[in-house]
C-alpha cells in the first residue's frame, strides 16, 4: 500500500472540509471493504478520512416515522439494538450476513452501500424498504431513493466532496413484511451468487404494494419494479408469488464468472424471489 | 488388545500447548533479528511469456530499497545436472527456476525478481517499479490440452519418457509409464457387468493458513542460516544448498512452528530468495507470503483427468480393471500421478490390470504434495464407479468391497504385495458402524460410502535421549512438529523407558543439531521418528542397566528392566532413581538412534456421508460424517482422530467447493480465503471417528502413519451420496451448487443420465 | 510530509503507545513494533480470523484495522487471555480436547470464543459455529473446537454459578 495521511474529523462539517480540501481523499468507516482494496492496488489516497467519529454518522435512533441509520454505524450494532431488531427485522438479519462475526464488528451498511458492489447484501434490501440516503456535500444536503445511489459496479452517485450521511428507512408497521435471502455456496464468509430483497404490504388480505431488488445479477443491485408490482392487488398466493418470482428472473441481466453461471443464477433468482416472498407474506401476516 | 501399554493409546496434554495457546509459540512469521530487512517477490502478470528484459534500476534507486535480485543474481547454469530432494530426481535448472524465473515464465505468479528494503511497504512500491518486458505466449492450462500436437510448449528441452525409454519427442508429457498386471483384455472379456467413466478434479490448495515465509542471513563467514516453517529442515537445508551452488554444511536451518503444511510445505521457494538478498546486504531478510503469493506461487496439487473401467462377475468378482490417468504437474514435471497409479485400484484384489499414467506441464504453478498426493483423485473415480458396479449388481456397496478387498498378499498391479494390512477391518467397521444403519431423517438425503489406501513413507530419522538427574529426560528430533508429534515421538520413548510421557521432554532442533531426518510428511513422522525414538529410548535402556549393574557391582547381563525399574540379585531401583545416580558411574546417558524404514505400514480409511441436497439450488449439505481408519496403533488416540477428521473436511472441501478458478488467459481468479472456498465451522456437523487397530508387524508399536488416507475417500462418497439423495452421477470436482443444479437439469432432460 | 503518528492504547490492560505510519494495520503494529506476534496473520483481508483481537469488547480482524484507530482503544490479545500463570479454561479446554493441531489458527479462536463466552454463557452447537464462523482452521475440521468450547462455557458456567 502506498502512503496515504490519516485524519478522524469529529463532526460531519469537518469531514465535507477535509474532503473538500483533498481531492484525493477516501472516506474510511469500517474499512473491511477499502483496506482490502487498497491493498489489491484497486484503489489509491493520499488522505483516508476516517468518518466513524462523526456523530451525524454514527447515529442510530427510531422514531414513529422509522429509523435512522449512520452511514458509519457497525452491523453489530444494528442487530444487537433490541429495538431495531425487533422493527426491523430483515435488516437485522441483513447485518448478520455481511462478513462474519469479526465483519460485522466493523462494517457498516452505509459503507456496504457506498462500495456499490453488484453483490451487496444489504442494498436490494434497502431498496424493498423504500429507503432513502442523506447525502452532504459543499452545496448543502440532499436526498435521494436508494435504488439510484449504486451507478456502476464499485460506482455511487457521490458526487465531488460529497458524503453519505445515513439513510432513512420508514417504519413498516402492521401487514409490512420484508425479507433479504442470498445465495452462496458456503453457509457464512461468501458473496451472494444471487441476493433477493423484498418487502409486501396488506390491505385486507391483498398485497396493497411490494418491491422486489436483486443482487449480483446486473452491474449494479437491480430494482425489479415489475416483479413487485405484479402484486399489487392480488392476494398473495403461491401463483402470484411464483409469477412476481418469473418476473424477478426475467429483469436479471447476470454474467457467468467464477460465483456461478448466468444461467444459473437467473434461475436462482426465480427461487430465492419465491422464497423470500413467501417469508415475507408470513412476516406480513404475522403482524411482524 | 494383547499388548498392555501404559503410555501408549493415552491422551496426555502435547508439549508445546502452553507455548500454543498463550501466542508465545514462535512460527517461521514472527522470527525477526537485529538489522532485518524485508523482501518483496515480484511474481509474473502472465502465464506463459518470454522475458525479454528486466530494468530494475528505479527499483534499486528508491529510497529505504538495499537490494534488487533476479536470476541473474543465481550462481552459473547448472547444465543438466540433476538432484534428488527427498522427492524424486529433478533437474536443478528446473528446481532454481521455480524459485526466480530465468529467460521465461511458466505460470501467473512465477517469481521474476526480488527487493529488500527497509519495510515491506517500501519494498512493494520498489518492486512495482521493475520494468520487465514481456512477450506473452500462448498458454496451456488442462492436461488434455497440453498433451495435444500443437500445444504451446512449456520446456523446449523437456523430451518425453514413454514406459521407461527416453525418447526425442518435445512434448508437455513428461513421463507415460504403464503398470500391467494378468490380462485386461482377457479380463474385461469374462466380465459380466462394466461399469466405466471419465473424470475431472480441478486443482487444489492445501490451503494451510500460515503463509510461507523464510529470514536468511549469509553471514560474514560465507555460511547462510535459514530460519522458516517447513515440513523439512534437512530438505530446506538440502535444497537452498543445491539452489545457491553452496556445500550443504554451508547451509544451517532453524525450523520454526509451523502453521499447516499438508505437503505444500515442502519445496523451497522463499529460502534461496531470502539467502540471496541477504548475500547483497549483509543483513537477515525476512521475506513473507500474501495469500494470494501462497494460491497462485507455491505448489497446489494437480488438477486430473482420468478414465477407469471395471468389470466383474455377476456375484461380485473384480474380474478386470482399466485406468488412464493424466495430471496436471504445473509448470514443471511431477505430478503425483505415480502415487495415483499405484492407489488407483490398492483396495481390491484384482487379477487383470492395466493403468497408464501421464504426468503433464500445464501453465499453472509447479504442484507439490497435498495430503496422500494422486490417491484422492484417482479413488473419485474409482470409488464413484464402485458404488455404480454395487448398483447393477444390487449388492450393498461395503459387501462388494468386503468381496474383492485387498489382503496380507495381495499384489498390486504396480508390482508389490501387501503385507498385513487392514482394508477389510475397515470395510468391517464401516458396516458394523450405527451411522451406516440409521435412517436418514428428511427428504432430499443419501448416504454414500467410499474407502482409500496410502503409504507410510518411510525415509531417514534421528534422534538422541539424555538423561537428566531428575529422572527426566530430553528428546532431540528433526522433525518440524506440524500437529502434535513431539507428543506423540515421546511417547514412544517413554513407554519404553517406563515414564510419563510428560517426563520425556522433546525438542525440534536445527539442521546442525541433530541427524539427518526426512520431512514431516508421508504419514511417517509418528511411525518413523516414533521408531527412531523407541530405538534411542532402548539404547538409553541398554546404557542404564550398565550404570546399574557398575552401581550394584553386578554383571550387565543380569539387570532387567520392566516398565521402569531397573533389578538384578535383589538390587531395585526405579528409573529415576539411576537417574539420580548416573553421576556416580561414568557420566552422562545419551541414547541415539538413525532409522530408515522402507516398505512397511500403509493404512486404509473409510469414509460415510449423508448429505442433503437442495434440488432447486443444487446446495449440498453434509449432515453426517463418519471416518474410519487403520492406525495400526493409535498412539495419541486425539491426535489421530483430529488427523482423521481434518484430512475428512479437506476432503469435503475438495469435494464441494475449493478449485483454481482459471480464467481464459491463465490467472486464477479466486485467489483468496472468501473466494477459495474451504469449509468454515459453519459448514460441517461433527465428524464421527472410528479408529480401527490392525498392527503393523514390522514397526515396534504397530503404528501405521494416519496423516494421509483419511482425505481419500471423502469426495467419492460425497459424490455417492450426491446421486443416492438427487439421482445424480457428478464426475468433475468441486461438485458445486451450479454443478449440482446442471446435473439435476440434464436428468430430468434425459431420464437416463 | 510523511511522518509517523503517536498511537497511545491500551493492549492487554496495559497503556502502550508507539508510532506507526497511517498505512500499518493493527496487526502489523501489534506484530512488528510491539512484538506481540501471538496475533496471527493468514490472509491480511479479514477472510481467516488468525488475526482477531478485542477492540473495546467488540472481536475484529486487526489486518482490517489500522494502527492508528487503535489510539485511545482498548485492545486484547491472545496474551492477553490467560489468567496470570493460570491458563483460562478456553486454552485449558483447547489443550485437553486436542483442539489445535498446527496451532496457527489458535489465537483467533481463542479471541474469538472468549468474546462469546463473555457475551453468551451458553451457546448451541449452532451458535458456536455461526459466531466462529469467520475463523478458518484448516487442520481439525472444527469438531475438538466446538467441544472444546462447549467444554469451556460449562466450566465458566460452573464457575459462576
Amino acid at each position: 500500500m502506498k502512503w496515504f495521511d490519516y485524519a478522524a474529523p469529529g463532526s460531519l462539517s469537518e469531514a465535507l472540509g477535509l474532503l473538500e480540501r483533498n481531492p484525493g481523499a477516501l472516506l474510511l468507516a469500517g474499512g473491511t471493504d477499502l483496506l482490502v482494496q487498497m491493498r489489491a492496488r484497486r484503489k489509491q489516497a493520499d488522505l483516508l478520512i476516517d468518518v466513524k467519529k462523526a456523530p451525524e454518522l454514527n447515529e442510530l435512533s427510531l422514531d414513529a416515522g422509522g429509523l435512522t441509520l449512520g452511514a458509519s454505524v457497525p452491523c453489530y450494532r444494528v442487530y444487537g439494538n433490541r429495538d431495531v431488531a425487533r422493527a426491523f427485522p430483515a435488516l437485522a438479519e441483513v447485518a448478520g450476513l455481511i462478513g462474519g462475526t469479526q465483519i460485522q464488528g466493523r462494517a457498516s451498511i452505509g459503507g456496504n452501500l457506498c462500495n456499490a458492489a453488484p453483490s451487496a447484501d444489504a442494498v436490494p434490501l434497502l431498496i424493498a424498504l423504500s429507503a432513502r440516503c442523506r447525502i452532504a456535500g459543499p452545496g448543502g444536503e440532499r436526498e435521494m431513493a436508494v435504488e439510484d445511489f449504486c451507478v456502476a459496479p464499485g460506482r455511487n452517485a457521490l458526487g465531488a466532496g460529497e458524503i453519505l450521511v445515513s439513510l432513512r428507512i420508514p417504519a413498516g408497521g402492521a401487514g409490512f413484511g420484508a425479507h433479504y435471502l442470498r445465495f452462496i455456496p458456503r453457509n457464512e464468509m461468501d458473496i451472494a451468487v444471487v441476493g433477493s430483497g423484498v418487502s409486501v404490504r396488506l390491505e385486507g388480505g391483498v398485497v396493497s404494494a411490494a418491491r422486489v431488488a436483486l443482487a449480483a445479477v446486473a452491474p449494479t443491485p437491480l430494482f425489479a419494479r415489475e416483479a413487485g408490482d405484479s402484486l399489487v392487488g392480488k392476494a398473495p398466493d403461491a401463483a402470484a408469488i411464483e409469477e412476481a418470482a418469473r418476473l424477478a428472473s426475467a429483469a436479471a441481466r447476470p454474467i457467468s464468472d467464477m460465483r456461478g453461471p448466468a444461467e444459473y443464477r437467473r434461475h436462482l433468482c426465480g427461487v430465492l424471489t419465491r422464497r423470500a416472498l413467501t417469508a415475507a407474506v408470513a412476516a406480513a401476516q404475522g403482524g411482524k | 488388545m494383547s499388548t498392555q501399554y501404559t503410555v501408549v493409546g493415552t491422551r496426555p496434554v502435547r508439549h508445546d500447548g502452553a507455548d500454543k495457546v498463550t501466542g508465545r509459540a514462535i512460527y517461521g512469521g514472527d522470527f525477526t533479528a537485529a538489522g532485518l530487512l524485508h523482501g518483496f517477490i515480484l511474481r509474473s502478470p502472465h502465464a506463459h511469456a518470454a522475458i525479454k528484459r528486466i530494468d530494475v534500476s528505479k527499483a534499486t534507486a528508491y529510497p529505504g530499497v538495499k537490494a534488487v535480485v533476479t536470476a541473474d543474481d543465481m550462481p552459473p547454469a547448472p547444465g543438466d545436472k540433476i538432484v534428488d530432494l527427498g522427492e524424486g530426481e529433478t533437474p536443478l535448472s528446473y528446481v532454481r527456476g521455480n524459485v526466480l524465473a530465468s529467460g521465461k515464465v511458466l505460470y501467473k505468479g512465477h517469481a521474476v525478481a526480488a527487493v529488500a528494503a527497509v519495510n515491506p511497504h517500501v519494498a512493494e512500491e520498489a518492486a512495482r517499479l521493475i520494468e520487465i518486458d514481456y512477450e506473452v505466449l500462448p498458454c496451456t492450462l488442462t492436461a488434455p490440452d497440453a498433451m495435444r500436437d500443437g500445444a504451446p510448449i512449456l520446456h523446449a528441452d523437456l523430451r518425453m519418457k514413454e514406459l521407461g525409454q527416453k525418447t526425442d519427442r518435445v512434448s508437455n508429457i513428461s513421463d507415460h509409464f504403464r503398470h500391467v498386471m494378468g490380462d485386461a483384455e482377457k479380463g474385461f472379456a469374462e466380465a459380466e457387468v462394466v461399469v466405466e467413466g471419465e473424470f475431472n478434479t480441478s486443482t487444489v490448495h492445501q490451503g494451510y493458513i500460515e503463509p510461507h515465509n523464510a529470514t536468511a542471513l549469509w553471514n560474514n563467514d560465507g555460511r547462510i542460516h535459514v530460519w522458516c516453517s517447513t515440513q523439512g529442515s534437512f530438505v530446506v537445508r538440502d535444497a537452498t544448498a543445491c539452489v545457491l551452488d553452496q556445500p550443504v554444511s554451508q547451509v544451517k536451518v532453524t525450523p520454526l512452528e509451523i502453521g499447516g503444511g499438508f505437503g505444500g510445505k515442502i519445496p523451497v521457494y522463499l529460502e534461496p530468495v531470502a539467502a540471496l538478498l541477504s548475500k547483497k546486504t549483509g543483513r537477515p531478510v525476512r521475506i513473507l507470503m500474501s495469500r494470494q503469493d501462497v494460491f497462485e506461487g507455491t505448489g497446489p496439487t494437480p488438477g486430473s483427468h482420468l478414465k477407469v473401467k471395471i468389470g466383474a462377475r455377476r456375484d461380485g468378482k473384480i474380474v478386470a480393471a482399466q485406468a488412464w490417468l493424466a495430471y496436471e504437474a504445473g509448470a514443471y514435471p511431477g505430478a503425483m500421478v505415480g502415487p495415483g497409479a499405484m492407489c488407483v485400484f490398492a483396495a481390491y484384489d484384482i487379477a487383470n490390470v492395466v493403468i497408464d499414467g501421464y504426468d503433464v506441464v500445464v501453465n499453472k504453478p509447479s504442484t507439490a504434495a497435498y495430503r496422500a498426493p494422486g490417491a484422492t483423485n484417482a479413488a473419485f473415480a474409482t470409488e464413484t464407479l464402485m458404488d455404480e458396479l454395487a448398483a447393477k449388481l444390487g449388492m450393498d456397496p461395503i459387501e462388494l468391497r468386503l468381496a474383492n478387498a485387498a489382503k496380507e498378499g495381495t499384489r498390486r498391479a504396480d508390482g508389490p504385495k501387501f503385507r498385513k494390512i487392514g482394508c477389510v477391518e475397515v470395510l468391517q467397521a464401516m458396516k458394523n458402524h450405527p451411522h451406516y444403519s440409521a435412517p436418514l431423517g428428511g427428504p432430499n438425503r443419501g448416504r454414500g460410502v467410499a474407502i482409500g489406501f496410502w503409504f507410510n513413507v518411510g525415509l531417514p530419522s534421528s534422534c538422541t535421549i539424555s538423561v537428566n538427574a531428575d529422572g527426566t529426560v530430553n528428546l532431540v528430533e528433526g522433525s518440524t512438529d506440524i500437529g502434535g508429534t513431539r507428543t506423540s515421538v515421546a511417547m514412544q520413548a517413554a513407554e519404553v523407558l517406563g515414564l510419563r510421557a510428560e517426563e520425556v521432554l522433546p525438542t525440534v532442533v536445527d539442521t546442525d543439531s541433530v541427524g539427518f531426518t526426512g520431512v514431516t510428511g508421508g504419514s511417517r513422522t509418528t511411525f518413523a521418528t516414533g521408531w527412531a525414538a523407541h530405538d534411542a529410548a532402548q539404547d538409553v535402556v541398554r546404557q542404564m542397566k550398565e550404570r546399574a549393574a557398575k552401581l550394584w557391582e553386578a554383571a550387565p547381563e543380569s539387570v532387567t528392566c520392566e516398565r521402569g525399574v531397573y533389578q538384578s540379585n535383589g538390587h531395585s531401583a526405579t528409573f529415576r532413581e539411576l537417574a539420580a545416580r548416573i553421576g556416580e558411574t561414568s557420566g552422562p546417558v545419551v541414547g541415539r538412534a538413525a532409522v530408515n524404514p522402507r516398505g512397511v505400514g500403509g493404512s486404509f480409511a473409510g469414509a460415510i456421508a449423508d448429505v442433503e441436497v437442495d434440488p432447486e439450488t443444487g446446495k449440498t449439505t453434509v449432515v453426517r460424517f463418519t471416518s474410519v481408519q487403520d492406525a495400526g496403533r493409535a498412539i495419541h488416540p486425539s491426535y489421530v482422530e483430529g488427523q482423521m477428521q481434518g484430512g475428512s473436511v479437506q476432503g469435503i472441501g475438495w469435494a464441494l467447493n475449493e478449485e483454481y478458478f482459471m480464467n481464459g488467459s491463465g490467472a486464477m481468479v479466486n485467489s483468496s480465503l472468501l473466494d477459495y472456498r474451504m469449509p468454515t465451522a459453519l459448514d460441517l456437523p461433527m465428524i464421527d471417528t472410528q479408529i480401527v487397530e490392525v498392527p503393523n508387524p514390522a514397526h515396534p508399536f504397530g503404528v501405521r502413519g494416519v496423516g494421509e488416507a483419511n482425505i481419500v475417500p471423502p469426495p467419492a462418497a460425497l459424490a455417492n451420496a450426491i446421486h443416492a439423495a438427487a439421482g445424480v452421477r457428478m464426475r468433475r470436482l468441486p461438485m458445486n451448487p451450479p454443478a449440482v443444479m446442471e446435473a439435476i437439469w440434464r436428468k430430468s432432460t434425459s431420464p437416463d443420465s | 510530509m510523511q511522518s509517523k503518528v503517536h498511537v497511545q492504547t491500551t493492549i492487554n490492560g496495559e497503556p502502550r503507545e508507539f508510532l506507526c505510519e497511517p498505512r500499518q494495520s493493527l496487526l502489523e503494529c501489534l506484530r512488528d513494533t510491539l512484538g506481540l506476534t501471538g496475533t496471527k496473520e493468514g490472509c491480511n483481508d479479514g477472510n481467516c480470523g488468525a488475526c482477531t483481537v478485542t477492540m473495546d469488547g467488540r472481536v475484529v480482524t486487526s489486518c482490517l484495522v489500522l494502527g492508528v484507530e487503535a489510539a485511545g482503544a482498548e485492545v486484547t490479545t491472545v496474551e492477553g487471555i490467560a489468567r496470570g500463570s493460570a491458563l483460562h479454561p478456553l486454552q485449558r479446554a483447547f489443550l485437553e480436547n486436542a483442539a489445535l493441531q498446527c496451532g496457527i489458527c489458535t489465537p483467533g479462536f481463542l479471541v474469538a470464543a472468549n468474546a462469546l463466552l463473555e457475551a453468551e454463557p451458553d451457546p448451541d452447537e449452532q451458535r458456536i459455529r455461526l459466531w466462529l464462523a469467520n475463523n478458518l482452521c484448516r487442520c481439525t475440521g472444527y469438531d475438538k473446537i466446538i467441544r472444546a468450547v462447549q467444554q469451556a462455557a460449562r466450566e465458566m458456567r460452573g464457575a459462576n454459578a
